[in-house]
């Protein structure tokens, strides 16, 4: 196989890794406000995910390094061209980072609470400008003959990539409301059912429209005619099944098909780019690919040879810390 | 001022911020790795409560670290993406593996440690915590070698307009690399070092926890003393190499405009102006340039101008390859001065700490010097970087790319503004939070951890559960 193409599938599985991963934490951080009713209740909530976000967050930064390592141009191209877009998420990624460390160092209820609504914040909005930034993408942009984006705000801000970010954000809350289902017990554990109960439909009805406008908005129909919607059923047919099983308390499996879903939607997306990695809206020719984006081939095998060597370390002891604290966290009572 | 010089602006406030909090960390988790091993091999509560007390310190400058390290690594695409385009395929490399072999070490062993106490056995802990140490270690040698590159670029060659990696481990092996690693590591642990041993002596100041204290403090000046020393030598030898490397930025460093006589005297202090390159007053110090250059009292060192005339010739005329002189001048001897003091303060600090009459017998002005002097290390830090980085002008790659070449040039000046002033904002948010936070843990001392809240299970049954 091409090393190119190594590349870009190792990227799509970062990207897809962080959105499992991240995905339910993020949820995690928006239900604090929607089924915790005091502080003891969201600390429970925060707990499921305590030994975990900051690792999650990690396969962000990966996907980024690789990115820039891989594809400098569609690392270069994509965060000048999305400057505005990434200054936002980087203010709201600092904010959760800040608040989720600082909220266990904190004794006064009054900031305890500050910290609780600022990760409630980050934990929406950044999902959401995610969503933004990959439906935006896949729309095309207009990048020119050098390389250069010079987008304007309806390039970023249109119905499909509204659409995208709110879907982004609805899966990240359900992703996180069966994590919660799997890790608590007790009022919240009961409460994130009920919640699920309703949400599934909005959800459904979220990723109906996000397809139409997918095949409105994006060529992946055409040049993708069988993944496109093959990825897309998938993830109806997982958040159907998410839901029989949530409402049957089989929360594993519940959780496993939230995030099924979820990785189904970042695979489509990746699949219909490829062989592009950032779409020109002004003329195909000025498309970037995995071959005009890329490094070297020396520079490739020599990363090739050393995440190979180090992916399973990181996936054995990420696996095994998933496994200490899978016991289910109790509420408290001051 | 313009995109390119806001930009620059913003990429130093972004650095030096970012680099208040990275040693910070590397310095207190390295010394609460040390507390961690004391409690598992003399099972004494006490380091356990110093491994707690400290690590909270660490965890406060971690979270910081982290975040601003994520903009960091943005940064380079949003406002660098020229440069990011050139240099790509060799930057990007080293970067990638620093999160795929320390992020991920950092991240999840952080959990581990902070989370697994009482359910995983007590070796484990201390590994998980030396495991952090390790991987806060490895990300600084791999950021540093991407650093080391852009000083002195190796293993490489320009195709079509590209720096193209030809050979990975020359980025490792690279000579800069081989002391501008130790030096930055041994300041990160002086760092640490340095703000464990101020907070000690505040609380001993008080005589509050003496005991604690007094244990915190001579751990925290063995790290010190041994640290600022490597600092020196490592220190000397930068300097040393770059006389080979980049002789510019050493004559900058000192405001040599013309050679000097042979042997080279030391410019201890010098007023001058950049624009007729020269200076109008100084005090010299006999034979010291070339000690400090060559290692020995003899060799005449180049100036900036015949430095000039040679760069010309190699890389293309019309092109002031003068950095600016001054910050770089004053930088130097800020960094060199706090380094010394360091050194002077540390020894000092070992010596007050186990004489015989105990530590309560220590002076007031030294334990209350020790307090001021938390912010040695972050002033010298940040002076060390502003002289290598703005030494190292107009280049971003030294010989190769320039400054001016490098930036994006589809972002606007608006845009640039918005986030200039909105990190600028979010740094003295940050810092207003950290200093508090930090503060209030200093002032309480240990019963800080003493006082974290039980889990306590509670009854399903309870009404008051479910309304």
């Amino acid at each position: 196989m091409d090393l190119t193409v190594f590349w870009f599938i190792l990227i799509a599985v970062l990207f897809t890794g962080f959105f499992f991963l991240e995905g339910f934490d993020f949820g995690v951080g928006m239900s604090t406000r929607l089924i915790a009713k005091n502080k003891n209740e969201r600390n429970q909530l925060m707990s499921t995910i305590g030994p975990f976000w900051d690792a999650n967050e990690v396969w962000l930064i990966t996907a980024g390094g690789a990115l820039f390592a891989a594809f400098p141009s569609w690392y270069a191209t994509m965060f000048s061209g999305y400057y505005t877009l990434f200054v936002i998420f980087l203010l709201v990624l600092i904010a959760r980072g800040v608040a989720i460390e600082y909220s266990h160092h904190t004794h006064t209820d009054k900031y305890i609470n500050y910290w609780h609504w600022l990760i409630f914040g980050s934990s929406a909005l950044a999902p959401f400008l995610l969503g933004m930034l990959f439906t935006s993408l896949v729309q095309g942009m207009p990048i020119d003959k050098d390389m250069h984006l010079f987008g304007t705000f309806t390039d970023y801000v249109n119905v499909y990539s509204v659409v995208g970010g709110v879907a982004v954000m609805l899966l990240s809350l359900v992703h996180g409301l069966t994590f919660i289902g799997i890790r608590t017990e007790g009022v919240v554990r009961e409460r994130a059912r009920q919640m699920l109960s309703k949400l599934f439909i909005v959800l459904l009805a979220g990723e109906v429209v996000f397809a139409v406008l997918t095949y409105t908005s994006t060529d992946f129909f055409t040049v993708r005619p069988v993944a496109t919607p093959v990825f897309l059923a998938i993830t109806v047919a997982c958040t159907l099944l998410a839901w029989a099983f949530a409402t049957k308390k089989k929360e594993s499996i519940a959780f496993t098909m939230t995030g099924l879903a979820f990785a189904s939607v970042v695979i489509m997306l990746f699949v219909g780019l490829f062989p592009r990695v950032m779409i020109s809206s002004i003329d195909p020719a000025f498309n970037l690919t995995i071959d005009n984006a890329s490094s070297g081939d020396y520079t490739l095998s020599v990363m090739t040879k050393i995440s190979v060597v180090l992916l399973p370390f990181v996936l054995g002891y990420q696996i095994w810390s998933y496994y200490i604290f899978r016991k289910r966290i109790h509420p408290t009572k001051k | 001022m313009d995109v390119l010089e806001l930009a620059r602006v913003q990429y130093a406030l972004t650095t030096i911020f970012h680099f208040f909090f990275v040693p910070l960390s590397i310095g207190t988790i390295f010394i609460v790795a040390i507390f961690e091993t004391m409690y598992l091999f003399k099972k004494k509560a006490e380091y356990l409560r110093m491994a707690k007390f400290w690590g909270k310190i660490f965890l406060l400058s971690f979270a910081i670290g982290v975040v601003t390290g994520i903009l960091q690594e943005f940064q380079f695409g949003m406002n660098w993406s020229e440069y990011s385009r050139f240099m790509g395929d060799v930057f990007g490399a080293p970067l990638a593996v620093e999160a795929l072999l320390a992020f991920f070490m950092e991240s999840t062993f952080i959990g581990i440690w902070m989370f697994g106490r009482g359910k995983l056995p007590d070796w484990v802990i201390t590994v998980s915590a030396w495991l952090v140490s390790i991987g806060t270690l490895l990300s600084a040698l791999w950021i540093l070698a991407a650093n080391s590159f852009m000083q002195e670029p190796v293993g490489f060659e320009i195709q079509d307009g590209k720096a193209v990696l030809t050979d990975f481990m020359a980025l490792l092996t690279n000579p800069q690399l081989q002391v501008e690693f130790p030096h930055t590591v041994f300041g990160a642990l002086a760092t640490g070092a340095f703000v464990i041993g101020g907070i000690s002596a505040y609380n001993l100041l008080k005589k509050k926890d003496v005991e604690f204290f007094k244990t915190s403090f001579n751990v925290s000046m063995i790290v010190a003393a041994i640290a600022s020393l490597a600092i020196a030598f490592s220190g000397h030898a930068q300097a040393k190499h770059l006389m080979d490397s980049q002789p510019m930025k050493m004559a900058a460093s000192e405001a040599l405009w013309d050679d000097s006589e042979d042997p080279a005297a030391w410019t201890i202090l010098a007023i001058g102006d950049q624009q007729e390159e020269k200076n109008t007053w100084n005090i010299d110090l006999p034979f010291a340039l070339s000690y400090l250059a060559y290692g020995e009292f003899s060799g005449s060192v180049e100036g900036m101008k015949t430095l000039q005339a040679k760069y010309e010739e190699k890389y293309g005329e019309g092109v002031d390859y003068i950095p600016p002189v001054w910050p770089v001048f004053w930088s130097f001897r800020i960094m060199a001065g706090f380094g010394g003091v360091m050194l002077v303060l540390s020894i000092l600090g070992l010596w007050f700490g186990n004489r015989r009459k105990g530590i309560l017998a220590t002076p007031k002005w030294f334990l209350r010097t020790m307090m001021f002097a938390m912010a040695a290390p972050f002033i010298a830090n940040t002076a060390g970087w502003i002289m290598t980085e703005i030494g190292r002008q107009p280049w971003t790659v030294f010989g190769y790319y320039t400054t001016a070449q490098s930036v994006s040039p589809n972002v606007s000046m608006g845009q640039l503004l918005f986030s200039t002033i909105s990190f600028s904002t979010a740094y003295v948010i940050l810092a207003i939070i950290m200093i508090y936070m930090v503060a209030r843990v200093a002032k309480q001392g240990p019963s800080i951890i003493d006082t974290a809240p039980k889990q306590e299970k509670v009854d399903l049954m309870d009404k008051e559960a479910f309304k």
